[in-house]
């Protein structure tokens, strides 16, 4: 491996790729093409984060840094055939991403009354407003690289546009899947929805082999008013893999947004996710559970900013670490001058399942209105003693002992789940993880 | 039931066991035979429940002395799961709240850990849905309870019966009831010693701790074991129960003619 390299900035790391440089779009007066412009411009002025960066501090990206990878070259030949296993059962909508890239011809997008979904070239190039209007705008990449990277490449992205008052039952799966290895992906996802409209979505990340690769993933959501949104997401990448990955979301008047995020897979994983709570009303639970062994890393940062009065953020994030593994939490509440009559809780609770295991927590509340209930807590424990004795005295060993109580620690959070075969699927994978089924 | 050909199935001799560095238990010795029901009372702090976790193997519980063979087998050595497969079972004074695990899920895993262990046929969710249904008849427990997360949010009554409906899915040889009628009403009280008479048969036994007689006015036992400072100090008939709910324990303590704990 190379030896350390101080202050690399992110234009080396990219230009260390086998395939050399990113290239901005020719000439071009298309939307997409002049976000991708600015940002490959705007890539050489960035760096690579590091331990010295406050919102890095605990998450030492170091072997991503030294590892090299490329963009991917043509697509796996897949056939739904070879992910049909991976498929949800209630789910009708799926759009799938193969190395980052859509596959129209993997996905089932089937023309339904106000939905309309396609790769974000043919949304602009057909002039969508709803896509034009918000690609880009919600998120943020003049001071995060990986999303200015993401920028740069979303033209193979995809565009989910409701309309309003349209009520999608089932839920949209969106499945990421890797097939490469030592590619860096960088798949890209617009949510639009209406107002009034509801819909439900699962976000998925997996590899069909264990094998080495970077996601750099980025998904923007808008939700107009009164919409409703319930966005699962599932990281469960190869243990090989760097996972990067960005969600911004923007929700209007009344408008309602829950998340529950599982972090589970990759080496070294970072999930950053900013809820704006841009009008009265607006609401959000963002909910988290990260279930890690070994020598995994996983970050979760997360900001939810109220900046108009009346809004109403939950959050329960637990951590279970195991083995020599890290966990990161980091979530920020801010409150903006003029959001008064806040309603914000927070609460991370982390269990420690190993004398090697590592969890940082670091919960913040940033007030700068007056009439506001907020709160904010953290707990690090381990699995309690006389709950285990209960367990053994009924005939479990102690390992299965364990391994159900850890289960049970993280079956708060997939509890909250609204998605039968996705609740069902996790549950069976933990308890499979645990070794007690 | 007292049988004079009835098998041995715990032994005790001699027992000494500490918490931390604080020996509790101090020479206890009893002697348990299939059919039989024993009660053993006594003050707080004399050591009846340190014996129960001791038996049942609680990891805080050191033993330093003495020996006990269960069904002729020194289990000195066993886990607590080990213990529990071979027959031996202990219901909590204070049974333990495991939230995010359903009822149902902890007893059918119970079940088939034990069943497994055992050489006998597991069941699957449904075949167990049937079965501990019918058990639960026993105990006038409603059905909602197998939804809800181990003991999470239940009364005092609700636990203790959850605890017998785990006696009863495990049959124990041996089953050890700590306190099992403290916090209860005295309907809750009727409704699980109802279930515990039911259980109890010839080739099982009992060991009730309690502090009080009122129990033993539902599950009669054969014999009354009074403990002070860590063993036995005097072992009757049941009429010694109602004596110490008479008299208190004041004129036993301190006793010369000590029984041994070991019965006639």
């Amino acid at each position: 491996m190379n030896t350390l390299i101080k202050n690399v900035s992110f234009q080396e790391w990219i230009s260390s790729w086998n395939s050399g440089k990113i290239t901005a779009p020719e000439h071009s007066t298309n939307y997409l093409d002049q976000l991708r412009t600015n940002a490959v411009n705007h890539i050489a002025a960035l760096k690579f984060p590091s331990t010295r960066d406050e919102e890095w501090r605990f998450t030492d990206i170091t072997p991503l840094k030294h590892a090299a990878f490329k963009q991917p070259s043509a697509a796996t030949e897949l056939t739904a055939s070879d992910l049909t296993q991976y498929f949800i059962d209630e789910s009708v909508i799926r759009i799938v991403f193969v190395d980052g890239q859509y596959m129209p011809g993997l996905s089932s997008t089937a023309a339904q009354h106000g939905v309309t979904i396609d790769s974000l070239s043919k949304l602009v190039a057909t002039d969508i407003s709803a896509v034009t209007q918000h690609l880009g705008q919600i998120a943020e990449y003049h001071n995060n690289a990986f999303v200015a990277l993401n920028t740069a490449f979303m033209q193979e992205g995809v565009g989910i546009v409701i309309s309003e008052n349209i009520v999608v039952d089932a839920p949209i799966h969106v499945l990421f899947v890797a097939t490469q290895q030592e590619v860096t992906a960088c798949p890209r996802c617009l949510l639009v929805v209406g107002a009034g409209s509801r819909i439900t979505l699962v976000e998925e990340y997996l590899a069909l082999t264990d094998c080495a690769y970077t996601t750099n993933a980025v998904i923007e959501a808008q939700l107009a008013d009164s919409a409703n949104v319930n966005h699962i997401r599932l990281q469960r990448e190869s243990r090989e893999a760097f996972h990067i990955a960005n969600t911004s979301v923007q929700i209007a008047h009344a408008a309602s947004y829950q998340s529950i995020s599982i972090a589970l897979g990759a080496q070294i994983s970072r999930f950053d996710q900013h809820i704006s709570l841009a009008d009265q009303h607006a609401q959000c639970s963002i909910d988290g559970l990260t279930l890690i062994s070994d020598q995994q890393l996983a970050d979760t940062h997360t900001w939810i900013d109220h900046i108009k009065p009346q809004a109403t953020s939950r959050q329960l994030h637990k951590c279970i670490a195991d083995g020599s593994a890290h966990a990161v939490f980091s979530g920020k509440i801010i409150v903006r001058p003029d959001a008064q009559q806040t309603d914000a809780r927070q609460m991370n609770r982390n269990l420690l399942l190993s004398d090697k295991a590592s969890i940082d927590t670091k919960p913040q509340l940033e007030i700068f209105a007056d009439d506001v209930k907020c709160s904010h807590g953290a707990t690090i424990g381990q699995l309690d003693a006389d709950a285990l004795f209960y367990l053994q005295s009924r005939g479990l060993n102690l390992a299965s002992a364990r391994n159900l109580l850890t289960y049970a620690f993280g079956a708060e959070v997939i509890d909250f789940i609204p998605v039968d075969s996705v609740k069902q699927q996790l549950a069976d994978l933990i308890l499979a993880k645990t070794r007690i089924h | 039931m007292i049988r004079a050909d009835s098998s041995i199935l715990l032994e005790v001799h001699d027992l000494h066991a500490n918490v931390e560095d604080t020996e509790i238990l101090k020479g206890l010795n009893l002697t348990v035979k299939r059919g039989e029901i024993h009660a053993i009372m006594g003050l707080n702090g004399s050591g009846k429940s340190t014996f129960a976790k001791v038996l049942a193997g609680h990891p805080a519980y050191r033993m330093t002395g003495g020996e006990i063979l269960f069904n002729g087998m020194d289990i000195t050595s066993l886990a607590p799961e080990e213990r529990a497969r071979a027959g031996l079972f202990l219901a909590f004074q204070y049974p333990v709240e495991i939230p995010g695990v359903a009822n149902d899920q902890f007893l059918r895993l119970a079940y088939n850990t034990v069943q497994r262990q055992r050489g006998k046929e597991e069941l699957d969710p449904l075949e167990f849905d049937d079965f501990v249904r019918e058990k639960m008849k026993l105990l006038d427990m409603n059905p909602g309870f197998l939804d809800r997360s181990v003991n999470e949010g239940f009364s005092g009554g609700e636990k203790k019966r959850n605890e017998i409906l785990q006696m009863a899915l495990l049959e124990p040889m041996l089953a050890v009831l700590d306190e099992t009628d403290s916090g209860l009403d005295i309907d809750a009280l009727r409704i699980v010693a109802k279930g515990v008479n039911q259980l109890a048969s010839q080739d099982n036994a009992l060991i009730l701790v309690t502090h009080y007689q009122r129990l033993l006015d539902y599950i009669e036992p054969d014999y009354v074991h009074v403990m002070e400072a860590g063993r036995i100090i005097k072992t009757s008939g049941k009429e010694l129960a109602l004596e110490l709910e008479a008299h208190g324990y004041d004129w036993i303590s301190g006793d010369k003619t000590r029984a041994s704990g070991v019965q006639p």
